[in-house]
């Protein structure tokens, strides 16, 4: 029992990244039509983001230090981070110390930029173009995006902590009266799942209570008409692309402590986040948040050694074995409409 | 020729001397001369010229005659190269026992995987390939371990039984005999050629690829690939039942793959897992666009331009470069420098994908289009009048 509920926790913090970028690359497809293979690039321009506030954060002036000798004799060059030195040493060091937490603020505008201008600058033109070429562009950006970010920032990942409050393990076990140290859970998951979750809904709730998000789904069901009641959808439409491309940054930001970030993480989820798309089925907001944690859950038992002996290598492929089966059995997806991208 | 129509005789003929005379072709600049870095002349590289070359012709039946969009065939690519390399642990080092098998199971494999994802087509098909693909690299770098050596590589030991290696036999790939890494030098004047056996080996093989490409894309069957790309539903109207016919292009195209992959063993006796990951699959659909889809030119083109380049940039550093623009004033120079800096060397990739933005917004049909609207640019001005649109298909 112990196990199941592990297995579980750990899924739920994959499962969220596979649910937050599926949720981005659905609004995407199903806004604007388009299958958006740089969006793997979006999460981890996002998780780079982070990287930038702490390095930021830490930029340091050096003062000698004449009272205190390093181990060669001579005096001690003390660094200490302009932040420290402007806001005093307490509030400085805590400013660093939630750099991730605060680079959500920070990310924000940024990756809405980006979204904007890679829609107004690449996607709009290609609208009209076969999914096949929007696939073909959109992976040409992706491989432009991660080498950007590999000349600036290098080859190798970059460890980003998260803050020292929540480095900790939380004893999961003792709050359901199992024996203390069964089920254990970093606190940082915890706070990424929670994230995740909120972020969602906020999305959700923005669709479904605004009269902006009434109007992109009117859009999305009926693009034509929409236009022709004198709405300008396609700016609508670019700002949704700025909200999915925040929700991926989003992603990232959040996982830079989970995982450190390297250039290639964005491709490593890409791959997985479009089958969590495509077992969501295409174009189902719903569907792509159930899929993400499904897959992420199940992903996470196939990783428990009682199933790896019984079938060795399975966790190394569950997800891409659901895919196919749901593909060739249901292939609109477990809650896509019917009709849609379904031949 | 050979069943070929005047044309396409030409374009195989040009093929043929491209593809023998590669080693001096290739090798324009003097061995001394600032600008040998430009030559391509080598064996390893013109071996890759070939082997990426066939990889892509064979890519190009599918993507290019019905369009379907596979973003899994590095699997076979994979395949292919570990049965060649089992063949020399079995039995030995000669290629022939492998190569023929490593055609035979990627075949096989891409019957399977391609009856299963032929199932549905566009944006689905290629994410069920990418599934497939995925799901073979996974496997061969976990539970198929014993098969593929895992991280490892596979590779032959001398503990391997090889059960028909004779005593005075070479210790390397060869082709009866044939060594394929030992190659003749030539020099004349400051010029030095290398003629590789195993160059060779893949260019011979490669003319008869590309004969067969040109044969299966005037064939009736090729009419009936073209059929899908063009209107999957007028041509199951007419009481054609379209599967079969993509599924067998599916199957050459893998059998392509396979023996890519087979000729990438047979150069060198290695076959490692990376080989099947989609990284490897998006490199052969950025040859074949960038050479041109569905022309029979394009893919050889499209492979030996980004292997030509990946090679030369990744070689330029910045002591070449200021040494280019020297002739700047000082400062320019070091500016000059300074913005071409990130798209050379390490940053190739960078310029690739650049490249390869570009082509796919204004040049979708690729380097062998831009070469057709060069050519309209020169001639329509001399005669107005004849060529009034004549659109002939891009070949």
């Amino acid at each position: 029992m112990d196990a199941i509920i592990l297995q579980i926790l750990n899924g739920l913090d994959k499962g969220s990244a596979y649910a937050l970028i599926a949720l981005g690359l659905t609004l995407i497809f199903g806004t604007l039509g388009v299958v958006n293979f740089a969006h793997g690039a979006l999460f981890m321009i996002g998780a780079f983001c982070a990287v930038t506030l702490s390095k930021i954060l830490t930029i340091s002036f050096e003062t000698i230090d004449p009272t205190q000798k390093d181990f060669l004799g001579n005096p001690l060059v003390v660094k200490t981070p302009y932040v420290e030195a402007w806001f005093g040493p307490e509030f400085g060091a805590g400013l660093i110390d939630w750099a991730v937490p605060l680079s959500i603020l920070f990310s924000i505008p940024i990756m809405i930029g980006i979204g904007f201008i890679m829609e107004r600058g690449l996607i709009k033109h290609f609208y009209k173009r076969e999914h096949a070429d929007q696939i073909l562009v959109t992976f040409g950006l992706a491989i432009v995006l991660q080498e950007v970010v590999k000349y600036f920032f290098g080859a190798n990942p970059i460890p980003t902590g998260a803050p020292d409050a929540l480095t900790g393990a939380f004893d999961f076990g003792t709050l359901l009266g199992f024996d203390p140290n069964t089920v254990i859970y970093p606190y940082w998951r915890l706070v990424y799942f929670f994230f995740a979750a909120a972020v969602i809904g906020g999305v959700f709730a923005f669709l479904q209570f605004t009269t902006f998000g009434m109007v992109v789904r009117a859009g999305m069901a009926d693009r034509e008409t929409v236009g022709l009641l004198g709405i300008n959808i396609d700016r609508r439409f670019t700002i949704m692309f700025g909200i999915a491309a925040a929700v991926a940054g989003l992603a990232g930001v959040m996982y830079a402590p989970i995982n450190s970030p390297n250039y290639h993480m964005g491709m490593d989820f890409l791959v997985l986040s479009f089958v969590v798309v495509v077992v969501g089925g295409m174009g189902s907001l719903p569907g792509a948040v159930a899929a993400g944690f499904l897959l992420g859950v199940l992903e996470s038992f196939a990783s428990m050694n009682e199933v790896k002996s019984l079938l060795p290598g399975i966790d190394q492929i569950i997800i891409y074995l659901v895919a196919i089966i749901i593909l060739l059995t249901r292939p609109r997806g477990l809650m896509g409409r019917k009709g849609v991208m379904e031949e | 020729m050979l069943g070929m129509n005047k044309k396409d005789t030409a374009l195989m003929i040009v093929v043929a001397i491209l593809a023998l005379g590669a080693p001096i072709l290739l090798n324009p600049f003097p061995t001394e001369s600032a600008m040998a870095q430009f030559n391509a002349g080598y064996p390893d590289l013109m071996q890759r010229f070939a082997i990426f070359g066939i990889f892509a012709i064979g890519f190009n039946i599918l993507f290019g005659l019905t369009g379907y969009l596979s973003f899994g065939h590095a699997a076979f690519l994979g395949v292919g190269s570990y049965s060649v390399v089992w063949m020399y642990k079995l039995l030995d080092y000669n290629v022939i026992w492998g190569l023929p098998l490593a055609v035979v199971t990627a075949g096989a494999f891409a019957l399977l995987i391609g009856y299963v994802s032929l199932r549905r087509s566009g944006i689905y098909f290629s994410i069920l390939t990418l599934a497939f693909a995925q799901m073979s690299f996974n496997l061969a770098y976990s539970v198929l371990t014993p098969i593929t050596n895992g991280e490892t590589g596979l590779q032959v030991y001398t503990k391997d039984p090889q059960v028909l290696l004779g005593a005075n036999e070479a210790n390397s790939p060869h082709f009866f005999g044939l060594v394929m890494n030992s190659s003749s030098k030539i020099a004349m004047g400051g010029w030095e050629f290398t003629f590789n056996n195993g160059y060779y080996f893949c260019a011979v093989i490669l003319m008869v690829m590309f004969y067969l490409a040109i044969r299966i894309f005037r064939s009736p069957f090729g009419m009936m690939l073209r059929a899908i790309k063009s209107n999957n539903t007028r041509m199951t109207y007419t009481g054609l039942n379209p599967r079969p016919y993509a599924l067998a292009a599916f199957v050459i195209s893998g059998m392509y793959a396979g023996l890519a992959g087979g000729l990438m063993a047979a150069m060198d006796p290695l076959a490692g897992a990376e080989r099947m990951q989609w990284t490897a699959s998006g490199e052969v659909v950025l040859m074949t666009i960038l050479g041109g889809t569905g022309t029979l030119i394009g893919p050889v083109l499209g492979a030996g331009f980004i292997k030509y380049f990946e090679n030369i940039f990744s070689k330029i550093n910045d002591n070449i470069l200021h040494g280019w623009f020297s002739f700047l004033p000082d400062g320019l120079e070091d500016f000059v420098v300074f913005i071409i800096h990130p798209f050379i060397g390490k940053g190739w990739h960078l310029t690739l994908g650049i490249l390869f933005m570009l082509v796919v917004i204004f040049l979708p049909g690729g380097l062998v289009e831009g070469g057709q609207r060069l050519k309209k640019l020169v001639t329509s001005k001399k005669d107005d009048s004849n060529n009034t649109a004549k659109t002939e298909p891009a070949e």
